[in-house]
């Protein structure tokens, strides 16, 4: 095993892609020079300018060009950027991507994955620093996933390229130099959540960046906390989920994205409905994010803030 | 744009062919109006009554484009369409029948009932698709031409809009794509004069689609696009061009938009005499006066016949049974709620 970065690690798994099947193309804005986060590095050295295509500042022909590819019997992995600029192609992933096998009666799939670094980004303003994955996961016909580690992206990047379906890939904006172990070996299957923490008290469901803010608070939690990180959005492991809250009796649901109609509502509901347990979600407030330090930290789900909600959530009677 | 009329260099064999086309055209979207009677719950109708439900966009008066340039497409071609598709996928060689169960929303049409009118695509004959987005083909036919290339197939790929695209990103966006990688495609701009409901003229800015073409570096030409041979004849040197490696080309046909924009809209926001005298200048009627009356209505008469199997097959055939809802949308996250 090796120390890796999740910049890098993403990077990997393409490559490995892309020697495993010439189907699997590149494209994107600056891709050619490694991509803003160099998690495309060094690949159009390695597979030319025609697998790894650097196109225009054109949201909606990069999305759509990529179900066109798909529809001709490639498998195109496409750069976003930011999810906040892939809302310039919203009709591309929405109306095309996501229905076009269906529309089509079966006739042809989308293989794609759309790669969107999503989440708050320091000092970059409300523009650059959205969580969108509810708006995702909302579209029948989408796999929407968001891994956490250097190990996921890796072996996530590389399960939503083989999964066939288009996939919006939400890497997190703050956690590029992120360094982990990796082992090229570990498969994550697509919608298999994983127990990074165990514990008896309260089951917290998170994924992406808030991973670590939730292990650091349940580190300094009273009670036993269990964490989860979901990793795929949609489909969402819900034995996992079920299974670990039923045995705790308390699910916490913590994400970056706004609380109101976030996902964990979707989540909290669902727990609810199945086991009549307590449930709570914690998520940013319903503002857009500021620029100055303390108007972005007001839309920061931080350790503390998640420690609060343990804590007022372990205090209270099942 | 009726000017000056050159007839037809070509063979009788061609001729017949084109008006063919045209004519099949002609008569799949006369049975399908007629069909589609009561099916629009907007204006007041029980849905129950009509066999084709929802919008039905017809290309009634703009058989020529389709026609014209799809006589020199191959089969390994690929083609986008529009939301006003039926044309373009008839003249590419799908089944009249099959589009015909589709559009009766049975599970033998094209796409199982899962598409209707506007979501029509034959892969079997390169048809990837009309779409209910204006526009939205554009950025799709790039892509496939795009792939083409990776591929090294030999193919190009058709791409049809209407006049309102030119309005809208993704015309800039795909054209200066295409033009940057010079891929194999050719843009036509099927020149209805009506976005919707409102006269594109009035909406549109500059010398209108094929200057913004040139400006964006695709060249191209303006076509009669009532006059299926001109339109016949310029694409097949525009095809010729792409398929030399001169990267894509753009065709402006100018035509006309005989019904309104769905069939149950009567298009009253129109000028008659505009109307009247684009009805006078109707494409079939000009073809078939190069292929002679008796051979034109032999045409005619099988084009009626087809339409009347296509009618009674796709009233006869099955409905999508209601489990099939659940099928093709994804395979990882196959859960509904």
């Amino acid at each position: 095993m090796a120390l890796t970065t999740y910049a890098a690690a993403a990077c990997e798994a393409l490559r490995a892609a892309m020697h495993a099947d010439t189907r699997v193309v590149v494209l994107g804005e600056d891709v050619g020079r490694g991509g803003i986060f160099q998690q495309y590095k060094g690949l159009q050295q390695e597979f030319g300018a025609v697998r790894v295509l650097d196109t225009p500042i054109s949201e909606s022909t990069i999305m759509g060009a990529a179900v066109g590819m798909a529809l001709a019997g490639l498998k195109p992995v496409v750069e976003m950027r930011v999810v906040d600029f892939a809302l310039c192609a919203m009709d591309e992933v929405v109306n095309q991507a996501a229905k076009a096998r269906y529309m089509l009666g079966g006739q042809a799939r989308v293989p794609l994955v759309a790669r969107m670094p999503g989440g708050l980004w320091s000092g970059s303003a409300a523009q650059h620093s959205q969580s969108l994955e509810a708006w995702f996961a909302h579209v029948p016909g989408l796999v929407v996933m968001a891994p956490a580690t250097p190990q996921d992206n890796y072996s996530l990047l590389g399960a939503a390229i083989a999964c066939g379906d288009p996939v919006i890939y939400l890497e997190h904006k703050e956690l590029w130099g992120l360094q982990g172990e990796l082992d090229q070996g570990v498969k994550a299957p697509v919608g298999k959540a994983r127990t990074a923490r165990n514990g008896s008290d309260i089951t917290l469901v998170t994924w992406s960046r808030t991973l670590h803010e939730a292990l650091k608070a349940a580190d300094e939690a009273g009670a036993s906390v269990e964490v989860i990180d979901l990793r795929t959005l949609w489909p969402w492991d819900r034995d996992t989920v079920l299974a670990s809250a039923a045995r705790t009796g308390r699910l916490l649901v913590v994400h970056e994205a706004v609380q109101a109609a976030g996902f964990g509502a979707e989540i909290a509901a669902a727990v609810a409905e199945e086991l009549g347990i307590r449930v709570k979600r914690l998520g940013a407030p319903r503002i857009p994010v500021g620029y100055a330090k303390p108007l972005e930290d007001e839309a920061r789900v931080t350790a503390d803030r998640i420690l609060s909600a343990i804590n007022e959530f372990a205090g209270r009677a099942k | 744009m009726k000017g000056e009329r050159q007839g037809f260099p070509g063979s009788l064999e061609r001729v017949a062919a084109l008006y063919r086309t045209m004519a099949r055209i002609r008569a799949f979207e006369n049975a399908a109006e007629e069909a589609s009677k009561g099916g629009v719950a907007a204006f007041g109708a029980s849905l129950a009554q009509a066999m084709v439900r929802g919008p039905l966009h017809l290309s009634t008066g703009q058989e020529a484009v389709a026609a014209g340039v799809c006589i020199n497409l191959s089969k390994d071609d690929l083609l986008t369409s529009t939301h006003r598709g039926h044309g373009h996928t008839l003249a590419k060689g799908a089944s009249m029948e099959r589009m015909m169960c589709e559009l009766f929303g049975r599970a033998t049409g094209f796409n199982g009932g899962k598409g209707g009118s506007m979501h029509i695509a034959d892969f079997s004959v390169g048809m990837l698709g009309a779409n209910g987005v204006v526009a939205a083909g554009i950025p799709i036919a790039v892509g496939a031409a795009h792939a083409l290339r990776i591929q090294g197939r030999e193919s190009i790929v058709a791409c049809f809009f209407g006049d309102g695209a030119v309005n809208r990103g993704p015309f800039l966006e795909g054209l200066n794509w295409a033009a940057v990688h010079a891929l194999p495609l050719l843009f036509v701009c099927e020149d209805n004069r009506w976005s919707a409901t409102t006269a594109t003229g009035s909406m549109t800015a500059g010398a209108g689609a094929l200057a913004r073409a040139r400006a964006i570096g695709v060249p191209g030409v303006e076509v009669d696009g009532n006059d299926v041979f001109a339109v016949d004849s310029h694409s097949s040197s525009l095809i010729r061009k792409i398929r030399a490696g001169e990267g894509p080309q753009f065709l402006h046909a100018i035509t006309y938009r005989f019904k309104g924009h769905v069939s149950v809209d009567p298009a009253t926001y129109r000028d008659g005499e505009e109307v009247a005298r684009a009805l006078e200048d109707d494409p079939l009627l000009y073809a078939r006066e190069k292929l002679g009356q008796s051979d034109a209505e032999a045409i005619r008469e099988a084009a009626e016949e087809e339409v009347r199997k296509a009618l009674a097959a796709a009233a006869a055939a099955p409905w999508p049974e209601p489990a099939s809802a659940y099928t093709d949308i994804q395979d990882t996250g196959s859960r509904w709620r």
